[in-house]
C-alpha cells in the first residue's frame, strides 16, 4: 500500500504522514460486504446519522439553554419564539430523538430476525445493547431539561425506581437528586450528563463498528461469504443503497418536524414543572412504553424494577440462549413464527404501557410480559434443540445463480434481488 | 503501478462516455453541497441576536440632570455609552481643532447634534477596552477627553483619536433628542 494511489499531491503528502485517507479508502473499497444485503441493512447507517443529527442540534440548543429551575422552561420557550430558527432546531432535536429510537428498534429486530447476534458477532451485539442502554439514559435526561410537568414527574418516577433497591435504595435516590426531591441540583447534573453521554455513545459506536468490521456484516441468508464472488465493495454499491434510505429517512423526519412536530410528545410538558401537583396521567416518552408496561405489570415494587431491567439484561445473554447454528430466520420455520409473535408482543407492551394501569390493561400487560420472558428464556433454548431447519445454500451466490440457470434465463436476469 | 490502473473515479471505468458521467457526478455533488449549506445556515444563524435581544436595542435617557462638566455612563446593547455635558471651554477647543491634526478627520459639529451634549460609545476603537475620563479625578489623557489605559490611546473633548494605537474616533451611536432633556439611543 503506497501513498501513490492518490493523485492529489496534498492528499498524498498528508497521507504519507497521517494515513487517514488510506484508512478511509480501505473502508470504502477494500472492505468486503455481502452482496445480498437488503434494505434492513440501512438502519445501522441511519442510526449513526440520527446520532450525528442529535449531537449537532443538541450543541446548538445548549447555546441558548439555561440549566436552572427558574429559567429552564423559559429558555426553551425563548428558543421556540426568539432564537433564529430555534423552533426548527428544537423540533428537529425532539423528533430526531424519536426517529433515532424507531431506527434502533428496527435495527435490533433486524438483528433478531437474521440472527446477527450469533457467533462470532456476540460482542458486536452486546456493544449494541450497551448503546441502546446509553441511549435510553440520554433520552431520559434530555426529556427532563425543558422542565415541564412531564419532565419533572418523569424524573421523579424514574429516579424513584432506584428506591426499590433494598437497604441502600433511598440513599441512592438522594444521591441522584442531590437533595430530597428532584430540584435544581438534579437539573444541573442531568444537563451535564445529557451533554456528555452522546459522546460516550459515539465512542461505543466506534467499538461497535470495529467489532462489525472484524467479520463483516451478516446477511439475509445468514451464511458467511465464501469468497470474493460473494462480496462487493462498500463504495459505491452500499453508499448508494444507504443514500436511498437516508433520503427516505430525512423526508419522513422533515414531514414530522414541519407538519406534526408534537405528535410524538406530550402536551403536559408545555406546562411548567410544579413540584406540588402531579399530572393525572403520566406516561414516559413512547419509546420507553414497552418497558414501562413491564414495570407496571408486576404488583411488587422491587419485582417490577427487576423485571424491567431484566427485559434488557436478557438481550445481553441472547447469543447464549439461542444456540441454533442457523442464523437467518429464513431457514428456521418455527423461529420465524415466534419472531413475529415477539414483535407483536413488544408492540402490544408499547400500547399497554401508554394505557392507564387498571382493569383489562393490567391483565394483558401481565400476559405480554410473561410472553416476552418466555420467548427468550424458554422458547429460544428449546427451539435450538428441537427445531428442524431448512437446508442452507452452499454460498451467497448459489440461490440466485441456480434459479437463473433453472429458468434458462440470460445471465443478467439472475442479478435481480433474491427477495 | 500506472496511475490509470488505480484511478477510482467512475469516469475512468467508463471510457466510452466520460463527459456524461462526470457531469452527473459533479451535478450530484453540487446538489449535495447546496443541501449541506442550506442545512448549515440555520445552525449558524441561530447564533445571531435573537428577537428578544434585538427588541432591547434602544434606550431613553434624561440628560437634564447632568451638570455642566460632568458625565454619565449608561448601558446600551451591553456596551457603555458616555454622555458628557461639555463646558464652553471644551466645546471651543473641540471646534477649534485643525482638521489636519486629526487621524480620523471629523468636525465637532458633525459629532454632536447639540454641542452641549456629547454622546459616545465608550469603547476604545483599538481593542475594545473602556477608556477612562468619565469620573472626576480619572486620567483624561493629553487632550483632556478620554484616555484608554489598555494601550494608551488619547481622545480629545470631541472623542476623537489624537494619540496612541486606536485607528478611529470613538463611535457616535445613533440617537435623537425626543425633547430638550430626553434622548433616545438606538
Amino acid at each position: 500500500m503506497s501513498a501513490e494511489k492518490f493523485q492529489n499531491p496534498v492528499v498524498r503528502w498528508i497521507d504519507h504522514r497521517l494515513p487517514i485517507f488510506s484508512m478511509l479508502d480501505h473502508e470504502k473499497y477494500d472492505y468486503p460486504v455481502p452482496k445480498n444485503l437488503n434494505y434492513m441493512w440501512n438502519f445501522g447507517v441511519l442510526a449513526g446519522l440520527s446520532l450525528a443529527i442529535m449531537i449537532i442540534t443538541g450543541i446548538v440548543l445548549a447555546m441558548s439553554y439555561t440549566a436552572h429551575v427558574d429559567y429552564a422552561f423559559e429558555a426553551v420557550e425563548r428558543i421556540m419564539r426568539d432564537v433564529n430558527h430555534g423552533w426548527m432546531i428544537r423540533y428537529i432535536h425532539m423528533n430526531a430523538a424519536s426517529f433515532f429510537f424507531i431506527v434502533v428498534y428496527i435495527h435490533i429486530f433486524r438483528g433478531l430476525y437474521y440472527g446477527s447476534y450469533k457467533a462470532p458477532r456476540e460482542l458486536l451485539w452486546i456493544l449494541g445493547v450497551v448503546i441502546f442502554l446509553l441511549m435510553m439514559a440520554t433520552a431520559f435526561m434530555g426529556y427532563v431539561l425543558p422542565w415541564g410537568q412531564m419532565s419533572f414527574w418523569g424524573a421523579t418516577v424514574i429516579t424513584n425506581l432506584f428506591s426499590a433497591i433494598p437497604v441502600v435504595g433511598d440513599s441512592i435516590v438522594t444521591l441522584l437528586w442531590g437533595g430530597f426531591s428532584v430540584d435544581n441540583p438534579t437539573l444541573n447534573r442531568f444537563f451535564s450528563l445529557h451533554y456528555l453521554m452522546p459522546f460516550v455513545i459515539a465512542g461505543v459506536v466506534v467499538l461497535h463498528i470495529i467489532a462489525l468490521h472484524r467479520f463483516g456484516s451478516n446477511n439475509p441468508i445468514g451464511i458467511d461469504a465464501s469468497g470474493p464472488q460473494d462480496t462487493i465493495s462498500f463504495h459505491p454499491y452500499y453508499t448508494m443503497k444507504d443514500m436511498v434510505g437516508i433520503a427516505v429517512f430525512l423526508l419522513l423526519l422533515a414531514i414530522a418536524v414541519f407538519f406534526f412536530p408534537n405528535a410524538m410528545g406530550h402536551p403536559d410538558n408545555y406546562i411548567p414543572a410544579n413540584p406540588l401537583q402531579t399530572p393525572a396521567h403520566i406516561v414516559p416518552e413512547w419509546y420507553f412504553l414497552p418497558f414501562y408496561a413491564i414495570l407496571r405489570a408486576v404488583p411488587d415494587k422491587l419485582g417490577g424494577v427487576l423485571l424491567m431491567f431484566g427485559a434488557i439484561a436478557v438481550l445481553f445473554v441472547l447469543p447464549w440462549l439461542d444456540r441454533s447454528p442457523v442464523r437467518s430466520a429464513r431457514f428456521r420455520p418455527l423461529f420465524r413464527i415466534f419472531f413475529w409473535l415477539l414483535l407483536i408482543d413488544a408492540v402490544a407492551l408499547g400500547y399497554l404501557g401508554g394505557k392507564p394501569a387498571e382493569g383489562i390493561y393490567v391483565v394483558l400487560s401481565r400476559i405480554a410480559t410473561a410472553w416476552y420472558f418466555l420467548h427468550f428464556l424458554v422458547i429460544l433454548p428449546l427451539l435450538s434443540v428441537f427445531e428442524t431447519t431448512k437446508p442452507l445454500p452452499k454460498s451467497i451466490s448459489e440461490p440466485v445463480l441456480s434459479r437463473s440457470k433453472s429458468a434458462n434465463a440470460p445471465l443478467g436476469a439472475g442479478l435481480e434481488p433474491a427477495e | 503501478m500506472a496511475k490509470s490502473d488505480i484511478k477510482k473515479t467512475t469516469a475512468s471505468k467508463r471510457p466510452e462516455d466520460p463527459g456524461r458521467r462526470d457531469f452527473i457526478v459533479i451535478a450530484t455533488n453540487a446538489m449535495a453541497g447546496l443541501g449541506a449549506a442550506a442545512v448549515a445556515w440555520p445552525l449558524i444563524d441561530q447564533m445571531n441576536p435573537a428577537a428578544d435581544t434585538l427588541a432591547l436595542a434602544n434606550i431613553e435617557v434624561d440628560v437634564s440632570k447632568i451638570a455642566e462638566g460632568q458625565s454619565i455612563t449608561v448601558k446600551w446593547r451591553g456596551k457603555p455609552v458616555f454622555i458628557r455635558h461639555r463646558t464652553e471651554d471644551e466645546i471651543a477647543r473641540a471646534s477649534a481643532t485643525d482638521m489636519s491634526d486629526l487621524r480620523d478627520p471629523e468636525s465637532d459639529q458633525a459629532r454632536a447634534e447639540k454641542a452641549d451634549y456629547l454622546v459616545l460609545v465608550g469603547v476604545c476603537t483599538h481593542l475594545g477596552c473602556v477608556p477612562l475620563g468619565q469620573k472626576t479625578g480619572e486620567v483624561r489623557g493629553e487632550y483632556d477627553g478620554w484616555f484608554c489605559p489598555c494601550h494608551g490611546s488619547h481622545y480629545d473633548t470631541s472623542g476623537r483619536i489624537r494619540k496612541g494605537p486606536a485607528p478611529t474616533n470613538l463611535e457616535v451611536p445613533p440617537y435623537t433628542f425626543l425633547s430638550d432633556s430626553v434622548i433616545r439611543i438606538g
